[in-house]
């Protein structure tokens, strides 16, 4: 790309403050024509926000905004279109009885009718002019969630955007659909228009942009040119010193069988199966990771065995702890008081759930009361004891390295980091011995990140069976012994040491991932 | 698209900003600052009334605390206002909104009646007053109980039902005063007046539902911050997920706070049957049910300040009625007055947790410059 090319958004000095927050402080960005930009910085740089304050959902406090060299005011999304800029953003705003064409007209104006053939027509040629494969008369419910956004980026293109914003587009897709994503944002590239994408993942940057923007807490660091970055020069400028990304795996004897999950299937709310006649085990000292689609069924998975979901058929079975690792048996095959008469206990299960405000922890509560939640129960009478509680937080605050003014402070003000580390370290705190832990490391920086990674190690080191539901699959594959694959609600596949070893295990993983079956399917994989 | 259209636009005229933390002093100076713009608002009422507001303010304080007489008959107005507003607490700690306060009172008094009505010939009056206090509770309990069951069940919206409830109650209250409870003596569907052995004794002029109200403040306030039971309300409240996930059963939170609550709410009826009104009707609740959901949404859940704002609203009704008289003004101006100090009240919390930033503002001005 020509360094003279014309620059089509030029964003200088914008300042955004959300009350005492500075999300963006003097942050400048600069886009030419016919370049893909990546905005590259860890959660809570403030990356969303500055693209946020380009395409009208926010106003900044200070700073000007100049598109194709006139400054401009961009007061709302529809301010932001009349300038030519779009963004797909990661939440899909779509209705989903409608078919795809639908949806993209849909707010447009025109006249009391609907030309549909019209409007398929003019659909099919952007298809063919960027390579997008969509049928304009499906349904949004019928489709898979790399379709849906496929139909969100066409719903831009068709408005006439010459500017698109995506804000972390690869979060959903499979490594196949990154690659198909790609293809057609290099087309759109060669078309002239010019493109913003918004991720942390360092090899998609390398892999399609043409320059790197990097942000850090709030404030603009520098622009890379592509082509002379690799991954540790990324990391470092986003992190702000030298990282190493090497994930640690220790290799250990694989210890006893601890947790069963057999043909377990569970319906939804729509009656559905989100899971369907899943069946796998998990052993002491190791790390079980499980990949997959989000939606696959890993919710319902961790809650099934967190003894939150009703099994409509199955069982998960818990190895009991007095028969010293021999039996393996169904908790909710005797009532809490025959459990109690037979003297049977089971072995420990600590759950970090995928909603960490939401179903880990109460938002509006302290440290001390979050503490509190797994072990209100353990003291007599009728008042709660907030002593222990109180120095189990003191304790995680020093030994997680928590950053918090105090005890005090209700969780939901601390950062998503923290916030992980007190729901980790409580849940690690009730001494598991099946430890099952659900995206630990979505919207965390990359130190947070390693730490969380190492608190895992420790515990599979003193003989746990951790469950790890991941989305990163480069992660998994360093960090797990075995891969558990989900689609569509069943296991796919699982993936042993051999298998995790190969080169080619992340493709596979891949296909796995929208194929049951995996790779032996492979003639049947979704177009 | 016109790029020359999109230049001349200027940035938004007022835009919202979420406040990330204020003082408790700021807080307070907004609170003050709403009350004195209710003031001069309803000010600006009795002028277009063509009152003195001056008077008419100096008219209401009096109302309220000339008399010792006046000032007994303010905390007995401030007395149903608060137990109520207590036990709605409770259910609103949990996010389950009970409107049916009015019903809840009424059966709780219609369980107090009960006993006044035919044993009290019969039983001395201590046990006898003892039975109107737990039955009135009990009553007032089962009545909370109902809506709480079926949204455990089968997922009922507790606004409508409680709502719902509130009729049922009082059209309960109508049979009996047209048939089985009527008067003998009076030609209306009335109920007659309680036998006088049964009327709560007075300390200090007023019936000793004061003081159970002191005991309830502190009690609750325990009970909130203290208890087991109290820990789980919050954290119901705050996320069913969240309890599911650490082993409540949210259901069985539901029913026990729902009970609580209905109790708590049916001792109102006691009071008012026992030691305010001397009778029930209809009438027994007189809005208490609504009026303490604002008691306690103003005073946050917090329980002592349920009882300064539960009394501040009994001041303000007993001004209110006092200037009618005196000022001849209509009732229907007492009402609006509260409304106004109300709306202020209410208001006033959105610039606690919002601010407004105005086009040009100094703060973008200086900005923009550094």
């Amino acid at each position: 790309m020509a360094a003279d090319a014309q620059v089509v958004v030029d964003m200088q000095n914008i300042t955004k403050t959300f009350g005492k927050v500075v999300a963006n402080h003097n942050v400048k960005l600069t886009l030419h024509k016919g370049e893909i930009l990546a905005l590259l910085g860890e959660n809570g740089s403030g990356k969303t926000t500055l693209m946020n304050m380009l395409s009208g959902i926010y106003f900044p406090d200070s700073g000007t905004i100049e598109v194709n060299g006139k400054e401009v005011m961009i007061r709302s999304p529809k301010d932001a279109f009349d300038n030519g800029i779009g963004m797909i953003h990661q939440h899909f705003l779509l209705v989903d009885v409608l078919t795809a064409a639908e949806n993209i007209v849909l707010g447009l104006p025109g006249a009391a009718t609907v030309d549909r053939k019209g409007i398929n027509g003019k659909v099919k040629e952007l298809c063919d002019r960027y390579g997008f494969d969509i049928d304009p008369k499906r349904k949004i419910y019928n489709m898979a969630v790399s379709e849906k956004q496929t139909v969100e980026i066409m719903k831009v293109l068709y408005r006439g955007a010459d500017i698109l914003i995506l804000d972390e587009p690869t979060a959903v897709l499979t490594p196949q659909e990154v690659d198909k994503l790609f293809a057609v944002l290099r087309n759109m590239k060669k078309d002239g228009k010019s493109i913003i994408i918004i991720t942390h993942k360092l090899n998609e940057v390398l892999a399609i942009s043409d320059h790197v923007e990097i942000l850090r807490k709030g404030e603009y660091i520098k622009t890379i040119n592509t082509a002379e970055a690799d991954q540790q020069i990324l990391t470092d400028a986003m992190v702000g010193h030298a990282t190493s990304l090497a994930i640690e795996r220790p290799q250990l004897e694989r210890g006893p069988e601890l947790l069963k999950v057999s043909n377990v299937t569970v319906l939804n709310n729509e009656k559905l199966k989100a899971l369907d006649n899943v069946s796998f085990s998990a052993y002491g000292g190791e790390i079980l990771g499980i990949a997959g689609i989000s939606g696959s069924g890993q919710k319902e998975l961790c809650e099934a065995i967190a003894g939150l979901q009703h099994l409509t058929t199955g069982n998960i079975m818990f190895q009991e702890k007095n028969h010293q690792g021999k039996t393996l048996s169904d908790v909710n095959d005797r009532t809490p008081s025959e459990r109690e008469k037979a003297g049977l206990t089971y072995v420990n299960l600590s759950f970090v759930p995928e909603d960490r405000l939401g179903m880990g922890l109460v938002g509006s509560m302290d440290m001390t009361d979050n503490c509190m939640l797994r072990s209100y129960r353990n003291n007599k009478g009728i008042f709660v004891d907030r002593k222990t509680p109180r120095e189990l937080a003191e304790k995680l605050i020093k030994e997680l390295e928590i950053v918090t003014p105090g005890v005090e402070t209700p969780v939901r003000r601390l950062s998503g980091g923290n916030v992980q580390k007190v729901l980790l370290g409580r849940e690690i705190a009730g001494g598991p011995e099946v430890l099952v832990v659900s995206y630990p490391v979505r919207g965390l920086d990359i130190n947070s990140s390693y730490k969380i990674y190492d608190l895992l190690n420790e515990q599979k080191k003193k003989g746990v069976a951790v469950i790890f539901v991941g989305e990163d699959l480069d992660v998994l594959l360093e960090l797990s012994d075995r891969i558990l694959v989900m689609c569509d609600g069943q296991v796919s596949g699982i993936l042993n040491a051999e298998d995790i070893a190969k080169p080619e295990a992340k493709a596979n993983i891949g296909i796995y991932m929208i194929k049951v079956g995996g790779p032996d399917a492979k003639e049947e994989v979704r177009a | 698209m016109s790029a020359e259209s999109v230049h001349e636009k200027k940035e938004p005229f007022m835009r919202m900003v979420k406040r990330d933390n204020i003082s408790q002093g700021e807080a307070a100076k907004i609170r003050i600052l709403a009350i004195v713009f209710a003031i001069i608002v309803g000010g600006l009422l009795f002028l277009a009334l063509g009152k003195n507001p001056l008077v008419s303010y100096k008219d209401m304080i009096s109302g309220a605390f000339d008399t010792k007489v006046m000032i007994q008959e303010t905390i007995k107005k401030a007395i149903p206002l608060l137990i109520t507003a207590l036990g709605i607490t409770c259910a609103f700690k949990m996010q389950f909104w009970n409107i049916g306060g009015e019903g809840q009172i009424l059966m709780g008094g219609i369980g107090a009646a009960y006993w006044a009505y035919f044993w009290a010939d019969k039983l001395p009056k201590i046990p006898l007053i003892l039975v109107m206090l737990v039955t009135a509770m009990v009553m007032g309990g089962l009545f909370g109980l109902l809506p709480a069951l079926f949204k455990a069940k089968w997922g009922t919206n507790e606004t409508l039902f409680t709502l719902m409830l509130n009729y049922i109650a009082k059209y309960l209250i109508i049979y009996l005063a047209n048939g089985p409870w009527k008067d003998p003596g009076s030609s209306f569907p009335q109920m007659p007046t309680i036998n006088r052995g049964v009327f709560l004794s007075t300390v200090f002029g007023v019936h000793w539902g004061w003081i159970v109200c002191i005991i309830l403040i502190i009690l609750m306030t325990i009970y909130f911050r203290k208890t087991k039971q109290g820990f789980e309300i919050a954290v119901v409240g705050e996320s069913n997920n969240t309890a599911r996930y650490v082993g409540i059963n949210v259901g069985k939170v539901f029913r026990r706070t729902m009970f609580l609550s209905g109790a708590l709410i049916g001792l109102v009826g006691f009071f008012q049957v026992a030691g305010a009104d001397h009778m029930l009707s209809e009438n027994t609740a007189g809005g208490v049910g609504f009026t303490a959901i604002t008691v306690a949404w103003l005073a946050h859940m917090n329980p002592t300040g349920i009882g300064v704002v539960a009394l501040a609203i009994a001041i303000l009704e007993r001004g209110c009625s006092r200037i009618e008289t005196t000022q001849h003004v209509p009732a229907s101006v007492s009402n609006i007055l509260i409304g106004l100090i109300l709306f202020f009240m209410l208001g006033c919390e959105f610039f606690i947790n919002y601010k407004l930033i105005f086009r040009g503002s100094n703060k973008r001005k200086e900005a923009a410059k550094a």
